[in-house]
């Protein structure tokens, strides 16, 4: 710890005499000097709880939280030094050092901060807090609640990594933290076997998304000769080919894909749901699944001037919003319908992310109240599993809003943000998407009809399943099993640790949308980054998506509303369309990955297994063997009789000696 | 040996360049008497070598060797080579081939070597390349054409030792003090092999008396035979204080041989002397217990071995 | 007489040794066998030395009678120190070398 502070204190001194260029200004002492406290405070705790060992059981969890508090108080100051100045001054480097300096290659490490960066700092450290404070009181039972904080710190540092990164080079460090974080908090109960499949499926499949980012840096490194974002994303596009920023930008997609669960890299988080809750809402709802989303932000430049990978990222996210959004229709599973939900959400942010210019705040936008209401029903999710005995089958449920007042009321506001019913805060970010989605890119009228389309029926469909979801577990007649242990269930509501941070995020989740979004602030605020733009005109009237919009969830509430609140909702699951049962395995995406990925690769590696034993190995084999053959063949004349030796030296010399006269003579 | 060779270097260098044919003639060849010399004693050496071919016992194979030695240090003399020839005889046929000898004597003088070949094929491999070197050998020789060989007259002008001499100490000096190294290389390393580390502590007189204390012999002398004796006291046991014979008491070698006099013959006279009546003038009970000893005998023709028991029932044991 | 005779009889013992070396089984005869060859050895270097009428053949056989002198004592040591592991003085029993 000591260290650290004074590696901080001494970071201003290592700035760089160099300018840097494409707007971000090197600065020096004041606020700025504690940045680096962002990422070292729960990285040093994190190290302290797991070196620690069982020594720190009775406080580890404190410190934890105060790591995580203490980050979020140095995000605040920042933010708040950042806030004071002009907004054209907003774009900040902090310089920690020279990382890699290799020949014609040449990183220094420093942290970007920025409106885009500080918007997620101030997230994470927020909600990462809140979800501490909760783990407190869920992970009370657990015996390795130290450890699960040590990760939960670790998961908040990588992250703060990831999102100050000044280079793509330190972003991937960041990246494969969060991704080993999120593998760790998966596999937490590993000793349960599903669980550890899920957290190596979640580990590979992020890896395959790791493989676009590495690519995307090599390209990057060929094309701009480096890899931080002022070389690349400060380079004159014009004077690059377009195959090869379509080439950056699709691997750029890709590593997005991986980390964010987007189509087709999807499957992972439904099984990543096997974590502790308070995971499932902080990574897998709340922060490190929205990464792809801030990498594609990030990028814009790139994006901007490859209108081809941009499409990519636009169908992607229509397919995997609706792809979500049909799952979390059919899933019984309160956790796995929420993880659905987060898919959907999220491809709704990659969607905007995709538009241009015009989507990237509101894809930002939307990830901020998505982090609030999403974590927020997490967090109620996970209080009614803690008060129903760990059940998560929403068949199962019902009933509970009167034993569970402030669950459900938290929940109700997080349901009607998603929802999008103004005011609350979905309405403001998702209503923005949708309406984006409308409008014409490049004169492509088509488009804009059809992923308007998509994304007004995406919120049909959202407002369906999350009303499900709500109704069948807070609404409704009980249909409460017994416990595990076989006694009758009592449900109760969540001790006040848990039941606080649920109440904030619920207010986030009514006013933050509304906060932001009156007056423009958040877009404005982002506007460093993302640039401003021209905002064109939708097919339709914006009022009149409006009520478009509302109409179409308003239809999709009342559906539910009339098959799960007022019907009695089946304790079995009933058969169901084609649909539904194919909705329920993920539309088959693991099988169609078997098919196409699992099952050749394992015949490929079992061919490759023969041919090496066959031919390779044969042919090694063959060479020793033939070697032993010869050996053996001339070991019958090693007899290790000294005399026989002697016969041959002598014969030998008898044939020397006639050899020589032979030739002379 | 010391005699030998403090003599002979002494007077030959003065005796043997007139004595013996050193040199040769004009046309190169030896003289007669070399001749006679010759083709007396290569047949004996060749049939010698081929004893040590032959010889089953090792001694003889060492003795035949012997002989081919000295019958080398008289053509060596014969030839010349003065100096050589004595060296021979000290050095070879005295200090190396007895060293030989040494050796067959620890190793086991009587042990006959097999002549059983073991080794499949060698017998033949063996004739087959000693013929071959033979042949190879003995074509160079006779097909080499030589100089006219020049004598040694000249050369050993001063005497061939002296001759030998000059040059060992001018031009192979360097040579000379190698050897020399070599040889005290050679004696540490005969030293080092033979060596064996004592892996027990040494055994002292102290330690051989424990031993015996501690194995439970008889650390006295044995008792002496009985007196009860017409002839000889040494072939009667002795009594123990209860009246039963001793057998220890009477020498080992009697009893190996069976001339032990059986103690039942001494059987009424014993019994007398237990009954108390026989003693003719001293009670019987002490004259029990001190009668091994013999020092009181009762009877007068007992005296005659008094002197026996003690040195025989030492060598009993 | 002709020098050459000693040449042939030279030849002929160094056969004779050679032929002991590999034939006996006994160590010390074998080593017997290599004295002998060193023996003609000589016999041939004293025999040229004369031919030549220099003395440098006489010379050098004096070396290697030293050498052999070593030699013996070397060798000897090494027969004793083996027959007291083995009991045995055949060259055959030492076949270690063979696996």
């Amino acid at each position: 710890m000591h260290t650290l502070m004074t590696w901080a204190a001494s970071a201003p001194t290592m700035l760089p005499i160099s300018e840097i260029s494409s707007g971000a200004q090197p600065v020096r002492g004041g606020i700025y000097a504690v940045a680096p406290l962002l990422v070292g405070l729960p990285l040093a705790s994190a190290a302290i709880l797991l070196l620690a060992g069982r020594r720190s059981d009775r406080w580890g969890h404190w410190l934890g939280v105060l790591a995580s508090t203490g980050a979020f108080v140095v995000g605040l100051l920042t933010f708040l030094a950042i806030l004071g100045r002009d907004a054209s001054e907003r774009v900040l480097d902090v310089h920690l050092g020279t990382w890699i300096d290799a020949g014609a290659f040449h990183l220094d490490a420093g942290m970007r901060l920025d409106p885009l960066s500080l918007t997620f700092v101030l997230l994470v450290t927020f909600v990462g807090t809140l979800i501490h404070v909760y783990s407190v009181a869920y992970m009370d039972h657990d015996r390795d609640r130290r450890r699960f904080f040590a990760y939960l710190n670790l998961f908040v540092a990588a992250m703060l990594v990831l999102v100050l990164a000044d280079s793509y080079l330190l972003l991937f460090v960041g990246w494969e933290g969060v991704g080993l974080a999120s593998y760790l908090l998966i596999g937490f109960w590993n000793h349960r076997t599903p669980y550890a499949v899920a957290a190596k499926k979640a580990f590979v499949a992020n890896r395959i998304g790791d493989i676009g980012l590495v690519v995307a840096l090599g390209l990057m490194f060929s094309t701009f000769g480096g890899v931080d974002f002022s070389t690349v994303l400060g380079a004159d596009m014009s004077g690059v080919s377009t195959a090869t920023l379509t080439g950056i930008g699709l691997m750029l997609l890709l590593a997005a894909c991986g980390k964010s669960a987007q189509f087709p890299l999807q499957s992972w988080l439904g099984d990543a749901m096997a974590g502790p809750t308070p995971v499932s809402a902080l990574i897998h709802a709340a922060t490190m699944v929205t990464a792809g989303v801030y990498l594609i932000v990030r990028s814009s430049a790139i994006f901007d001037a490859a209108p081809t990978a941009q499409l990519v990222v636009v169908v992607v996210g229509a397919i995997t919003l609706l792809f979500g959004a049909i799952v979390g229709c059919a899933k019984d599973d309160i956790k796995k319908a929420l993880a659905a939900s987060t898919m959907s959400q999220i491809g709704y942010m990659v969607l905007a992310a995709g538009l241009g210019p015009v989507g990237y705040a509101f894809a930002i936008f939307h990830l901020v109240t998505h982090g609030f209401f999403k974590a927020g029903m997490f967090l109620g999710a996970g209080s009614v599993m803690h008060g129903m005995d760990d059940q998560v089958d929403m068949r199962r449920f019902g009933g509970l809003a009167r034993y569970m007042k402030i669950t459900y009321l938290t929940f109700m506001a997080g349901w009607l943000a998603i929802l999008g019913i103004p005011p609350f805060s979905g309405y403001w970010s998702k209503d923005k998407i949708i309406e984006a989605a409308f409008i014409p890119t490049d004169g492509h009228t088509w488009r804009a009809w059809v992923f308007g389309m998509v994304a007004l029926l995406g919120a049909g469909i959202t407002a369906f399943y999350m009303s499900r979801l709500f109704f069948m577990t807070f609404e409704g007649e009980k249909r409460w099993s017994t416990k595990a242990d076989g006694s009758a269930q009592h449900p109760h509501e969540s001790p006040a640790l848990m039941t606080w941070p649920m109440i904030i995020l619920a207010v986030g989740s009514v006013a933050l949308g509304a906060f932001l979004g009156l007056g423009n602030r958040f877009v404005d605020w982002l506007a460093p980054v993302t640039g401003s733009h021209e905002e064109g005109d939708p097919v339709l009237a914006a009022p009149v998506l409006v009520g478009l919009t509302l109409l179409v969830v308003v239809v999709g509430a009342v559906i539910a509303w009339r098959r799960y609140a007022i019907s009695t909702v089946p304790v079995t699951p009933p058969v169901g369309t084609a649909l539904t049962r194919a909705a329920r395995v993920d539309l088959y995406q693991d099988v169609v990955n078997d098919a196409l990925l699992v099952e050749p690769g394992q015949h490929l590696t079992r061919t490759l297994v023969y041919a090496d034993k066959a031919v390779v190995d044969g042919a090694a084999v063959g060479v020793g063997q033939s070697s032993v053959g010869l050996g053996r063949l001339l070991r019958k004349t090693q007899t290790g009789f000294v005399r026989s030796y002697a016969a041959t030296m002598l014969l030998g010399l008898v044939v020397l000696v006639v050899a020589v006269l032979v030739t002379q003579s | 040996m010391s005699p030998l060779a403090a003599h002979l270097p002494a007077h030959l260098p003065a005796l043997l360049p007139t004595a013996l044919p050193a040199a040769v003639d004009t046309a190169g060849r030896a003289s007669t008497g070399e001749a006679v010399l010759f083709w007396v004693l290569a047949p004996i050496m060749v049939i010698a070598a081929l004893g040590l071919l032959f010889a089953r016992k090792a001694v003889h194979a060492a003795l035949s060797l012997i002989v081919v030695m000295i019958s080398l240090a008289f053509m060596y003399v014969t030839q010349g080579a003065v100096f050589l020839g004595v060296v021979q005889v000290v050095v070879y046929t005295g200090a190396i081939m007895m060293l030989f000898l040494f050796v067959l004597m620890l190793v086991g003088v009587d042990s006959a070597d097999s002549l059983v070949e073991t080794i499949r094929g060698q017998r033949w491999i063996g004739v087959i390349a000693a013929l071959g070197l033979l042949v190879v050998l003995g074509g160079v020789l006779l097909a080499a054409t030589y100089p006219v060989p020049t004598g040694l007259g000249e050369a050993n002008a001063d005497s061939n030792p002296v001759g030998v001499a000059h040059l060992i100490f001018s031009d192979h000096v360097f040579a000379m003090e190698v050897v020399g190294a070599l040889l005290v290389t050679a004696a540490l390393g005969a030293l080092v092999m033979s060596h064996r580390r004592r892996l027990t502590p040494k055994r002292g007189q102290r330690e051989l008396a424990d031993l015996r204390v501690a194995g439970g012999h008889h650390l006295a002398p044995l008792p002496a035979p009985g007196v009860y004796a017409r002839h000889n006291a040494m072939d009667v046991p002795a009594l123990d204080p209860y009246g039963n014979p001793i057998d220890s008491s009477v020498p080992r070698v009697l009893r190996v041989r069976g001339q032990e006099a059986d103690a039942n013959e001494y059987a009424a006279r014993i019994d007398r002397v237990l009954a108390g009546g026989a003693a003719r003038d001293v009670t019987p009970d002490p004259e029990l217990a001190t009668t091994p000893g013999g020092s009181a005998p009762p009877d007068g023709a007992a005296g005659a071995g008094t002197d026996g028991p003690t040195t025989t029932g030492e060598e009993a044991r | 007489m002709n020098l050459t005779n000693y040449l042939v009889l030279s030849g002929i013992l160094f056969s004779i040794g050679s032929a002991t070396v590999l034939l006996r089984r006994n160590a010390i005869i074998v080593f017997m066998g290599i004295e002998l060859m060193l023996n003609a050895t000589n016999l041939m270097l004293v025999t040229f030395s004369r031919m030549h009428g220099a003395l440098d053949g006489q010379v050098l056989a004096f070396f290697v009678m030293v050498v052999a002198a070593a030699e013996v004592v070397v060798g000897l040591a090494i027969i004793v120190s083996i027959y007291r592991t083995r009991r045995s003085a055949s060259v055959d029993d030492v076949n270690l070398l063979k696996s």
